[in-house]
């Protein structure tokens, strides 16, 4: 086996990465403040991947500039879900809040395999047949694209975090409930507008996500299952975290997929989840709680 | 318990006996599979329901069980009779692993869940990918004859499925209501509310927890021999998907967490309200893939919304038995 | 009087912060100790290395002549310490007998045994009426009682009390203190307790150790130790319940 082969996959692997990450990042940032775990997140992204090829289908809207109406719509379904569905939840056991998400998964899956069907979809634009070369290596140009949206998307969050003053209060509410209800945030909104964010970060990685794969309605307990390893692994609650572990996932699933077999892939990742549970709890970038 | 609950119970217990003189064949499966529900719900409520640990990856000792099982009969023509002790010892063993690395190293909560979800894909991606117990393609144990009952080999028509599993469902709830009274009992809901405060009165929490943990993996593991000999065929990504182990709690959530019946009445619910979808739906002709599910879900969400305790603690108190 | 607990130059300090200092306390065997001093002082800090719940950076802790320090919770109620918290941690779904039965298992043979106990001291605490009611649904002065039944119900021989008496209305803390005084004289039940309500630790208490900054400052009778002017310093600026 080539050096090449393995830089490239590597590459591809770090590139997919920061696309997981992204997504991990809305899941992160959800139960980071909310201290709900979204068991849904993966339906959610396969819902914007749906909508981003259903605008292209239509409209033949790039998934580029399909993103913009498709994050807009999502974190509107965000703030709903929270403020409508979940909010009365937050004070309630642990097993049912997922019991509640999971139900909204159920329904979010099969809704999509009712209306769609179960087979695969996707969008054809001409730049995913190209990719820069320097020297033996290649970048494809959709999956830099992919992960150039993703790395705008979370330069974007972290500022909104740490300059606006919506951002503040959330990460006030995050840290100190009872005080944050002191100064007088109401927190109900913050927490919609936090579910709100997370949805944003699903769409806009849903949206890069179809340039990289077929969606089918099963893809969505899978992203589900992907988001969990990589923010425990990361570390529940960083953002930082969620991004490291999207790209170590990315990365070894792309390894497992080289070296071992393609089924296998998710054998690493379910295994590193393992060993990170273990031997560092709050994960490689989390703070102990 | 008090008198009418005792009436009560012990009328479901003669219905249940009687039934499959009454039921037709399709009946009687839908009965057979409400109580397996209703077992490995309760099996699971051990963990859960009674101990506090939230086990989100039960499919992991069902598949154990009726994989271990079903290789000796598969491929040593050795009956479940002696399956079922390695079934059992494997699902335990697995158990206490997965138990002693999460307790001793404080992962509880969600963290614990994800961990039980870990280790259950952990184990279907690996079962994928051992050829000796079929792999992705499949185990299949040979169906030789089904109108006599051969109780050797857990062979016979589908009334003995159904008895069996009327007794596995009977004896756990047995197990579970005097388990609930005894020592362990105490300790485990102690825990469940608050480990700090249950330490502090001398309860070893970690051998507790782990007890819990092996009587819930032992039950299950009975389960899976019994799926292992009632459906003949094992395939990894069936039995150890996620969506069995989300299966196995829904009817304790629904029935009512932590609770004898619940369990049960859950199981019977749950199975009915999916058989009633199913049978609406083709009378309507709306016979599209996933339409079904949606359905359920709705119906799921709404019992979690408006009953959050689950059905049988409010029925309990109308009827007026004790929970 | 031998020492039933002796505490025996503990430090004990979190992320480089010094909660307790080269703490030395006696409790003598059958005594009342009363443990005061302004908030974050350290007290429930050495309660909690007493209980097993932190391990001390130094020092050593030793019940009946035994060491204890590096026990398990559990293992230091075996040994015969009993605690509450102080903030109260009911097992909020489970019925006030219940509650207590939990600790009566501890040393009870069986259930039905640890059910007789445990009706007597929830009687005893004058929680009798509400046995039957979810611990979730008392009111704070309950659930205070709830948490000293439910420790005295491990048949302790050294008993902790931390903070049992605040949001107790006056009469409420006069039946407690009396209840503590019954229980000590009666049963001979060491009792160490962190109280900021002076009207109970001075009822109460033979001894009192005062407590600031992690270190101790001064000890002895209670009518001693309220005018030692290092005492007196120490709650300048503080507010004290009276």
């Amino acid at each position: 086996m080539s050096w090449d082969l393995v830089v490239n996959v590597v590459i591809a692997g770090v590139l997919t990465g920061l696309v997981y990450g992204l997504m991990a990042l809305g899941l992160s940032v959800i139960f980071g403040v909310v201290r709900v775990v979204n068991f849904a997140h993966g339906e959610m992204m396969t819902i914007a991947m749906y909508a981003t090829v259903m605008l292209f289908a239509a409209l033949k809207l790039d998934p580029f500039l399909a993103v913009l109406p498709v994050a807009a719509a999502f974190f509107a379904f965000g703030y709903a879900l929270q403020a409508g569905l979940i909010n009365p939840f937050i004070t309630r056991p642990e097993h049912s809040q997922f019991m509640l998400l999971l139900a909204v998964a159920i329904v979010m899956v099969n809704a999509l395999l009712t209306v769609f069907g179960p087979d695969a979809r996707n969008v054809q634009v001409d730049y995913q047949l190209e990719s820069f070369e320097l020297g033996p290596i290649l970048f494809d140009r959709a999956r830099v694209y992919a992960a150039g949206a993703a790395v705008l998307a979370t330069a974007a969050l972290f500022a909104f975090f740490r300059f606006s003053l919506t951002g503040k209060a959330i990460r006030a509410c995050a840290d100190n409930y009872l005080g944050a209800r002191v100064a007088g945030l109401d927190v109900k909104r913050l927490y919609a507008l936090t579910f709100g964010i997370g949805s944003i970060c699903v769409a806009v990685a849903g949206g890069a996500m179809v340039l990289l794969v077929d969606v089918t309605p099963a893809l969505g307990p899978y992203y589900t299952l992907l988001a969990f390893v990589i923010v425990i692994v990361g570390g529940l609650g960083s953002m930082p975290g969620a991004l490291l572990g999207g790209i170590l996932i990315g990365v070894s699933e792309a390894l497992a997929g080289l070296f071992i077999a393609p089924s296998a892939k998710s054998m690493f990742s379910f295994g590193l989840l393992i060993l990170v549970l273990l031997l560092r709890p709050q994960g490689l970038l989390g703070k102990r709680p | 318990m008090n008198r009418r609950a005792a009436a009560l119970l012990l009328a479901l217990g003669a219905l249940l006996v009687a039934l499959p003189h009454v039921a037709g064949s399709y009946a009687l499966s839908v009965a057979t599979l409400i109580l397996y529900f209703a077992y490995t719900g309760q099996a699971w409520n051990v963990m859960m329901g009674f101990a506090g640990q939230l086990s989100l990856g039960h499919s992991i000792y069902v598949g154990v069980g009726a994989y271990a099982a079903g290789a000796l009969f598969f491929h040593y023509g050795i009956g479940p009779w002696a399956g079922l002790w390695l079934a059992i010892a494997l699902s335990v063993l697995i158990g206490l692993v997965i138990g002693f690395l999460a307790f001793r190293f404080g992962i509880s909560g969600v963290y614990f869940a994800l961990l039980t979800i870990a280790f259950a894909e952990f184990t279907r991606i690996g079962f994928d990918h051992l050829d000796w117990l079929g792999g992705p393609g499949g185990m299949f144990l040979k169906v030789a004859q089904r109108d006599q009952i051969d109780l050797a080999n857990f062979r016979g028509p589908p009334i003995m499925y159904y008895y069996a599993m009327l007794a596995l469902s009977a004896a756990a709830l047995a197990l579970c209501a005097w388990l609930l009274r005894s020592r362990a009992g105490y300790y485990w809901r102690a825990i469940r509310e608050d480990e700090e405060a249950a330490q502090a009165l001398g309860i070893n929490t970690f051998r507790w927890k782990m007890l819990a943990v092996t009587i819930s993996s032992a039950m299950t593991a009975i389960s899976g021999v019994f799926f292992a000999f009632y459906y003949n065929n094992l395939f990894p990504e069936q039995i150890f998907n996620i969506g069995r182990s989300i299966e196995i709690i829904l009817g304790p959530v629904i029935g009512g967490v932590g609770t004898l019946f619940g369990p049960i009445l859950g199981a019977a619910v749950l199975t009915l309200l999916s058989d009633g979808i199913t049978e609406a739906l083709a009378a309507f002709g709306w016979e599209i893939p996933g339409i079904k599910q949606v359905l359920y879900g709705l119906v799921l969400l709404a019992a979690i919304m408006f009953m959050p305790h689950g059905i049988w603690p409010a029925l309990a108190r109308r009827i007026g038995v004790d929970r | 009087m031998s020492a039933a607990l002796e505490v025996r130059g503990v430090s004990k300090s979190f992320r480089g912060l010094r909660a307790v200092h080269d703490a030395w306390i006696d409790v003598p065997q059958g005594a009342i100790v009363g443990l005061i001093g302004p908030n974050g002082a350290g007290k429930t800090t050495i309660f909690n290395m007493v209980a097993g719940v932190y391990a001390a950076d130094a020092g050593e802790i030793v019940f009946r002549g035994r060491r204890i320090d590096g026990l398990r919770p559990d293992q230091v109620c075996a040994a015969g310490i009993g605690r509450t918290f102080q903030l109260v941690k009911p097992f909020a779904g489970l019925s006030v007998l219940d509650n207590v039965t939990v600790g009566a298992l501890h040393r009870a043979p069986n259930v039905s045994a640890a059910k007789k106990h445990a009706a007597e001291i929830v009687e005893r605490l004058g929680l009798g009426a509400k046995r039957e009611q979810p611990a979730s649904s008392l009111t704070l002065p309950d659930r205070k009682r709830l948490e000293v039944a439910r420790a005295l119900a491990t048949r302790p021989e050294l008993l902790l009390l931390d903070e049992v008496m605040a949001g107790l209305r006056p009469t409420e803390c006069d039946q407690m203190v009396e209840a503590f005084r019954e229980i000590n004289r009666a049963e001979g039940l060491t009792i160490m307790l962190i109280e900021h309500v002076m009207r109970a630790v001075m009822a109460l208490a033979q001894r009192i150790v005062v407590l600031h900054h992690g270190e101790v400052i001064a000890r002895g009778a209670p009518g001693e130790v309220v005018r030692d002017p290092a005492v007196l310093g120490c709650y300048l600026g503080e507010e004290t319940e009276v």
